[in-house]
């Protein structure tokens, strides 16, 4: 991006000067480590590397995401500061205590006039590397005795870096994050398209951020968000059908598509390509083919049953089946389970291990034909596990009682019951587990609400 | 983008400067008292001290308030360096309080006795790089300038290695060898070495009446003689310096001035004495003296103190040519915020209502842990309920906001390994404090007032 505006934003001004104050001039010390941190594309990585190539002061860059062995960082610390010959000398497996003697004897052969900077991007993962080399960086100027400074520029505050018994306390140093009224809609506004104008734009921006800033205020994201959906925006002044002035329709136009952007590319569902694409489309309801598994995952028709069955039986407690599959089940205990402390609700603890006999017996109740028990009925059930849908619990060798546990939603269940033709009787057993799970006598309105939406499936 | 900022600011403040010193040589230290510097090569001369004394902790001519402890640790050093008795002690204290900054000078001093400056072999170890016993051998070898004499040997185990290198430091007659200070810096973590062998090695010669050795460990671990196996605490001597800072404020308010003012032998005298009468006005301001009793019932080592004193000092520049109580004011502000109140200012609003409902789910049921659809529900609750600006979000919007959570380290799982428990059920705990999540809604930008609400109420 090349602009020649001036900043106009007060607090980013005051963060650069602190930044530069924290530099030394030539010929003099600056403090051994500084720790950056604040939120992802608030500019950490840029405004220091802007400073470092601006100033033109001898730094070293690396992305602790590239470094897999320690070795890979001294080697490029070494390469930056001293030419790749260097860093030749490193040997095979450098440890600290090696990179630490070059440092030394090529800094007695090149001695620093300026102050020497490492910068280490992303560096919450030098915490999974040796368990030495985040101190011995922080106090790196004490061991090599040599003018150098490390900078640390991270997402995670300092507290979660600091090792058991302590270690050299760097300067902290906080990057704010913009604001929505000055800062992101002005930095949004810059990559605006050169046919149209900066206001219509930044009336774009305004509608855009009106919907996905109470969701995400990471940069990145919205200004992918503000690239893809623009064209569609301006469909309507393409057309004719509205001028740059009616901010109103081209809202009305836009809001949908913005909502529908927010469930399928902002969650990643479906890549910008497909995005893009069904844009070109003119046909309003395709159906996107989404990532989820409840959209695209076709079982066979046994094998929706026992889903379903499975559902119920991990989130039924025991003692209910009798109620809800037998034909007449005589008289009803009355038991205290309504009474139970909302926290333990199945819906909210996740769903139990049930018995394979438990399944089966469910199962049968629930299938609206005669099924005979035959293997391709439990191969299905094998199935179902290598897919994933249900999960077994136990050790694999327990062959005559296996336990297993259903790992879908009930949004899957809904979708795949959908799909079948069920009939009332079970849409009835899932409400009655929503009833029994959910404390019904608090929830009755929503609950209402939730049966009648079953039923209008 | 940045290009004419930074320049506009680093020219502001350096003055030209930053292209002006492209060669090695600095700006000399004239003999001469008489030669007056400029205004902006005074302000960069200050500058360079200044900061060679508070970050590159140049040593101090002498050490403050650890009288004794200097004279114990040079007589200790001057009994082996010049008469060849063997020693081991330990200087035993937390972090900042000055434990290498004694050893330097005890060991400036004692490089200044004749005796010792041709004798006494200096070898340093650091626990942080030498991270292995044979890496510390190799060490040894290199810092003894024993690497020809070892050439290409192989040795059965590390005490003959050792034995070998000790023989060859003896000088032509049998009788005499040379005196070795053995340094090792992070002293508990040479105990975490397989079987401590170079502990064991070394404190073993010290103990025996081969060759003259001192073994001077640094550790901040008060408990470090518990890290030692038996037949290693056996042959150390028990000899042990603590550093506990013992300074009152008054004292303290004069180390500051100290460290702050510039030294009689400046170039530029009508420069350093302004200098120094602003310093002494500054110290006298009522402001300024909370500050440093802030900082001083904090922690009473000098480094946190110095950190202090260089984000006030790097604001000094030709513009601003005198420390004034506003910079120690901002330079106070920036150490003591709350870095979680920083990152909580940064979060989008769904991503505070859902920290919200941890927090009502924490006080609720007392701290234990929770999972994402507790927290679904208890979000679910107020959108229903109470909400009237907050849109009604789909769950899966709602769970990237959550894995944005866990991903700042705000939301822990409680047992961080590998289970075979849906996303959705896994057990968390929340990083933040009732009275952090409080402190930041009131500085949360453009707080919807119903989301206000529903945090103080009381219970969901």
């Amino acid at each position: 991006m090349s602009h020649q505006k001036s900043f106009q934003y007060a607090d980013l001004l005051s963060v650069l000067e602190r930044v530069v104050d924290i530099m030394s001039a030539p010929d003099q010390y600056s403090y051994p480590s500084v720790f950056i941190y604040g939120h992802r594309a608030t500019g950490k990585s840029h405004v220091v590397l802007s400073i470092m190539k601006d100033l033109e002061l001898p730094h070293a860059s690396v992305d602790c995401v590239e470094c897999v062995s320690s070795g890979l960082l001294f080697h490029q610390v070494l390469s930056a500061f001293f030419g790749p010959d260097a860093a030749a000398l490193l040997p095979r497996c450098p440890s600290l205590s090696d990179f630490v003697r070059l440092y030394k004897q090529m800094s007695s052969n090149s001695p620093a006039t300026q102050t020497r900077y490492i910068i280490l991007d992303r560096a919450e993962r030098m915490r999974d590397m040796d368990f030495s080399l985040l101190p011995a960086l922080l106090r790196l100027q004490e061991l090599v005795n040599d003018n150098v400074t490390v900078i640390l520029l991270s997402e995670i505050v300092w507290e979660k870096f600091r090792p058991n018994t302590g270690c050299f306390e760097p300067l902290l140093f906080h990057f704010p994050d913009y604001s929505k009224g000055k800062s992101l809609v002005q930095i949004l506004s810059w990559d605006h398209h050169p046919s149209y104008t900066p206001e219509l734009y930044a009336s774009y921006i305004n509608i855009l951020l009106g919907v996905f800033f109470s969701v995400c205020r990471d940069l990145r994201e919205l200004r992918h968000l503000a690239v893809l959906n623009f064209s569609k925006f301006c469909e309507p002044l393409e057309k004719g059908e509205a001028k740059e002035s009616d901010i109103h329709k081209l809202w009305k136009n836009i809001e949908p598509h913005l909502q529908r952007a927010m469930q399928t590319v902002y969650l990643r569902e479906v890549s910008s390509v497909q995005w893009e694409q069904q844009q070109m489309d003119e046909k309003e309801a395709t159906t996107l083919r989404v990532l989820s598994a409840h959209a695209h995952i076709e079982l066979p028709y046994y094998s929706k049953f026992l889903l379903i069955a499975a559902y119920l039986a991990s989130f039924n407690p025991a003692r209910t089946d009798r109620r809800f599959f037998l034909k007449s089940h005589g008289k009803i205990r009355k038991t205290n389970f309504l009474k139970k402390h909302e926290k333990t609700s199945n819906h909210l603890l996740g769903p139990k291990p049930f018995p394979l006999d438990r399944l089966m017996a469910i199962f049968y109740s629930v299938v609206d034909s005669r099924v005979a028990p035959t293997a391709s009925v439990f191969s299905q059930i094998s199935s179902l596990v290598t897919l994933q849908l249900l999960s077994q619990v136990g050790h694999d060798d327990q062959l005559d009682s296996p336990k297993y546990k259903c790992s879908v939603s009930l949004d899957f269940i809904l979708a795949i019951s959908r799909c079948v033709c069920v009939c009332v009787r079970l849409l009835d057993l899932l409400a009655l587990s929503l009833v029994i799970q959910s404390q019904v006598v608090r929830q009755e309105r929503s609950l209402f609400t939730a049966v009648s939406n079953l039923h209008l499936l | 983008m940045w290009t004419p900022e930074i320049r506009h600011v680093a020219s502001r403040k350096y003055a030209g400067q930053w292209r002006e010193i492209t060669g090695p040589a600095p700006v000399k230290m004239s003999k001469r008292r008489s030669a007056a510097l400029t205004g902006a090569q005074g302000i960069s001369l200050a500058q360079k001290l200044l900061r060679e004394r508070l970050c590159h902790q140049k040593l101090p001519d002498q050490p403050v308030g650890l009288d004794s402890q200097y004279k114990y640790l040079l007589e200790l050093l001057r009994r082996t360096a010049v008469h060849g008795e063997s020693n081991s002690v330990l200087i035993v204290g937390p972090r900042g309080s000055g434990k290498t900054m004694l050893l330097g000078c005890v060991l400036r001093e004692l490089m200044s006795l004749k005796e010792a400056q041709k004798n006494v072999l200096l070898v340093e170890l650091n626990g942080l790089l030498q991270t292995d016993d044979k890496i510390a051998l190799k060490e040894i070898t290199r810092q003894l300038h024993l690497e020809n004499v070892v050439g290409d040997k192989v040795f059965g185990s590390f005490a003959e290695n050792l034995a070998f290198l000790l023989e060859a430091l003896k000088k032509g007659d049998k009788s005499s060898s040379r005196p070795v200070l053995f340094v090792l810096d992070e002293f508990d973590l040479f105990a975490h070495h397989k079987n401590q062998t170079l502990l064991y090695n070394l404190l073993d010669v010290s103990q025996s009446a081969q060759t003259p050795v001192a073994v001077l460990g640094l550790t901040c671990r008060l408990d470090v003689l518990e890290l030692l196996e038996k037949r290693v605490k056996s042959r150390f001597s028990h000899r042990q310096i603590h550093l506990f800072s013992s300074l009152s404020f008054a004292q303290y308010l004069d180390v500051v001035r100290a460290q702050l003012s510039l030294p009689p032998d400046f170039p530029d005298p009508k420069f350093s004495d302004e200098w120094n009468h602003s310093v002494t006005k500054l110290c006298e301001d009522k402001t300024v003296e909370e500050i440093l009793r802030r900082n001083f019932n904090g922690s009473k080592d000098f480094r946190s103190l110095h950190s202090l004193l260089f984000l006030a000092v790097s604001r000094v520049s030709v513009s601003h040519s005198t420390l004034r109580e506003a910079d120690l004011i901002e330079a106070w502000r920036l150490i003591s915020v709350d870095s979680k109140a920083n990152v909580l200012h940064g979060l989008s609003i769904l991503e505070l209502c859902l920290i919200i409902a941890m927090k009502h789910l924490n006080d609720t049921y007392d701290g234990e842990p929770f999972n994402f659809q507790m927290v679904h529900n208890e979000f679910k609750k107020f959108i229903q309920r109470k909400s009237h600006s907050i849109h009604k979000f789909e769950k899966p919007v709602v769970m990237k906001a959550f894995e944005h959570l866990l991903q700042l380290e705000l939301v822990r799982p409680v047992d961080s390994g590998v289970c075979k428990v849906q996303r959705e059920y896994q057990l968390m705990r929340l990083m933040l404090e009732h009275g952090q999540v409080m402190e930041a809604l009131q500085k949360y930008p453009q707080c919807p007032t119903d989301v206000k609400q529903w945090a103080l109420s009381a219970f969901g």
